[in-house]
């Protein structure tokens, strides 16, 4: 009898979301310091920024604040279903989840793409010519908030994939739900995060 | 529990034959006592180039002028030694060795509360480890920056800086895990009648270090990402040309890393208060007030960053105040001391060499602890900015007060973790010979600092000769002193004579098990009555 086997026994539903919670922590510390960094230099830099925030699609980012929106409510409705026994409503909500974290990526795709036409983007010589250095650390930090955000919507996503392939095995059920609620903890942390950053960067004018 | 019944309970975790062999039923293994041990291993390898890199730079200064190496590969070499040092050694070095061995027997657990995070946790070790490494070992050039990464030179120099900062990032992130498995455990697995002022002080320790752990390494992870992202794309946070801020960095930076220190010293000072108490004899003088400045240590030392920044440029203000709070540390710090010396008075005191090594990790403790305040008042501070007075001083703290409480901690737990007594006379020579090679290698550097002698440099003046040979003398000194005491050990592991269950008449709970643990640790948890406590004697 292996070891592993014998701790796959040891099931403590309430230390895993302690231990989530703490994640979640560490987390929040690491957005925490660029929203230091970013306080800083719009405090040095105020009219550079409200020039610059005004290159940015506020529809866009509307749009994706309401699909990420919509995404926690589906997994926060996927955790009830789950403890209804209803384990065929779970996965298509986890579905659901999973299809509108895609769409916001694919939104933030194009967003991008088209800084990037501009020639908007970290590095790019366009932006040394033509904008100011409040302008540049604006997007420098928009790049890195956003993209480092949209790192974490895929591994939120890679966390809910798992959890669906465990629901539809039956290894997370009923009495077991610590993984689907831990997904959704981590899911809502994601889509906090969102909810500073699109008025820091789309509406704050 | 279908499972646990058929691990058999007298087989020690040592000579535990699992799914696996040989090599693969250690590092595959998330029992927390192997995992303790890989860490050792990998830690003592760490350790040995770190120490071989420190002894390289001392060798440089043992003569004016370029003896063995130029200024570029000196850069490369303190550079190293101290990445290496830090992050690999000093950090996880009492938490991950004998905080995962020892935390689930000193609360009467069978494991920690998550297993396979912690086996993870030491390959995310393995891979920073690697990519550091491999930062020396491939590219343009070592990373020549100093252990602090600082902005802008680290994303200016044409070195291999990325690996480096990569490593650092991802030893980190084992750190947080660590921290934050550590704290689930105590919160839920302490065992039944073991309340809060029950628990022994090292676990209490370990508590105070995680919190720092999961509160203040999360900053300087983005603070290094922030810093790569600079070096590949330019996106101007910290570079001056693009309107960022260097200073900005310097913050963020000290940020994690001063609370860092205390990562490294809170532990030590929960294995130094687990020692004393078992080698007098004797009730530790005022648990409450040890873990009360244990807390405190851990609170006040988040807001005393700046004293690392007292020349770079910040306001008189800020500089008064993060140099009062840098004085207030001083307060729970010597309030521990007080206890340590107060548990010992009436003790009924045995020489033994863990108890050598608590003496003098008090006295290296001291001196290190009182020159950090010349350093934290300002007027001071000024004059030995840079200068080798502070190495001199960090090493008293961080190698003086985190590696000789290590060396304690590996003596006192010897018998429980491999089952043997090491030999006692070649231990306390090794101890010795090391605390002399200690305080020649070290002192000096006080008095060259306070001449003028600045740090980072393979080169100096003629007048500062004397004293630098007397600390290369010293490094010899102490290296002899390191392989006298790690060959015994070695040896001892292999042939010691047997150790009993208890051989220091310890009253923690890890002394009531077998030496070596068995596998699940406890036959049947433990449990704490009304007037069961840890220092009963």
């Amino acid at each position: 009898m292996s070891q592993a086997i014998h701790h796959d026994e040891h099931y403590d539903a309430e230390g895993s979301k302690i231990g989530m919670w703490l994640f979640i922590f560490t987390e929040l510390l690491l957005f925490g310091g660029l929203f230091v960094i970013y306080s800083v230099y719009r405090f040095m830099n105020q009219d550079a920024f409200h020039l610059a925030a005004e290159e940015l699609n506020t529809t866009v980012g509307s749009i994706n604040t309401i699909i990420l929106l919509v995404s926690s409510m589906t997994i926060a409705m996927s955790t009830s279903a789950l403890q209804k026994g209803q384990k065929g409503t779970t996965i298509v909500l986890l579905e659901i989840t999973l299809m509108l974290g895609l769409i916001f990526l694919v939104n933030k795709y194009f967003e991008w793409g088209v800084k990037f036409e501009h020639g908007i983007f970290p590095g790019s010589q366009h932006m040394l010519d033509t904008l100011s250095q409040g302008e540049i650390l604006f997007f420098g930090l928009y790049f890195v908030m956003t993209g480092l955000h949209a790192l974490h919507i895929i591994a939120g996503m890679a966390l809910i994939g798992v959890t669906l392939a465990k629901v539809s095995k039956g290894t997370v059920h009923p009495e077991r739900s610590a993984l689907l609620e831990n997904a959704g903890l981590y899911w809502h942390l994601v889509d906090l995060i969102w909810i500073f950053l699109f008025p820091l960067f789309y509406l704050i004018h | 529990m279908q499972a646990s019944s058929q691990i058999p309970h007298d087989v020690s975790y040592l000579d535990y034959k699992g799914k696996y062999k040989g090599l693969l039923a250690w590092i595959l293994s998330t029992d927390h006592k192997r995992i303790a041990l890989l860490y050792m291993f990998s830690i003592m390898t760490m350790f040995f180039v770190g120490v071989c890199l420190g002894l390289a730079m001392k060798l440089e200064l043992i003569a004016p002028g370029k003896t063995i190496m130029g200024a570029q590969d000196y850069n490369a070499v303190f550079t190293v030694h101290g990445v290496i040092m830090i992050f690999m050694i000093v950090i996880p070095g009492l938490p991950a060795v004998f905080g995962n061995f020892l935390l689930p027997l000193m609360i009467g657990a069978k494991d920690v509360a998550f297993p396979k995070l912690n086996l993870f946790s030491w390959y995310l070790y393995i891979a920073g480890a690697i990519l550091v490494i491999s930062s020396v070992l491939f590219g343009d050039g070592s990373p020549d920056t100093g252990w602090t990464f600082y902005a802008p030179y680290s994303f200016r120099t044409g070195t291999n800086m990325l690996p480096a900062i990569f490593g650092a990032f991802v030893l980190g992130f084992s750190s947080i895990l660590t921290g934050l498995n550590f704290i689930v455990t105590i919160h839920r697995l302490r065992a039944p009648g073991m309340t809060w002022t029950k628990m022994p002080l090292f676990p209490w320790t370990l508590y105070g270090t995680a919190w720092i752990q999961l509160l203040a390494t999360p900053v300087v992870g983005i603070t290094l990402v922030l810093v790569s992202l600079e070096r590949i794309f330019g996106i101007g946070v910290f570079d001056p040309a693009l309107g960022g801020d260097p200073i900005l960095y310097q913050h963020l930076f000290w940020i994690y890393s001063h609370p860092a220190v205390y990562i490294m010293i809170l532990p030590a000072m929960g294995a130094i208060s687990e020692v004393i108490p078992t080698f007098s004899q004797k009730h530790v003088f005022g648990y409450k007030a040890i873990v009360a400045s244990t807390l405190a240590i851990a609170f006040v030392g988040y807001f005393v960053w700046g004293h690392h920044m007292f020349t770079s440029g910040m306001s008189g203000t800020a500089q008064y105040t993060f140099s009062i709070l840098t004085f207030l540390v001083a307060i729970p710090s010597a309030i521990k001391v007080f206890n340590w010396i107060s548990t010992m008075y009436k003790g009924s005191i045995a020489l033994e060499t863990p108890f050598f090594w608590a003496m003098s990790f008090i006295f290296v403790f001291m001196i290190g602890g009182l020159s950090g305040l010349v350093l934290g008042a300002l007027a001071t501070d000024v004059y030995v900015h840079d200068t080798a007075f502070v190495v001199a001083h960090f090493h008293f703290i961080v190698f003086g007060g985190v590696g000789f409480s290590f060396f304690a901690a590996i003596h006192y737990w010897f018998p429980k973790m491999f089952g043997r007594m090491y030999d006692k006379t070649w231990a306390n020579v090794g101890w010795i010979v090391f605390f002399i090679g200690f305080l020649a290698l070290y002192t000096p550097m006080f008095y060259l600092g306070m001449q003028g002698m600045p740090r980072r440099y393979y080169d100096y003046l003629e007048q500062f000769h004397s004293a630098n040979i007397l600390s290369t003398l010293g490094s010899w000194v102490m290296t002899f002193g390191l392989a006298i005491i790690v060959i015994n050990l070695f040896r001892s592991a292999k042939s010691g004579a047997i150790a009993p269950e208890n051989p220091w008449n310890g009253k923690t709970l890890e002394w009531t098990v077998p030496s070596p643990p068995p596998v699940e640790n406890f036959d049947d948890i433990p449990v704490y009555g009304e007037k069961d406590g840890p220092y009963e004697y």
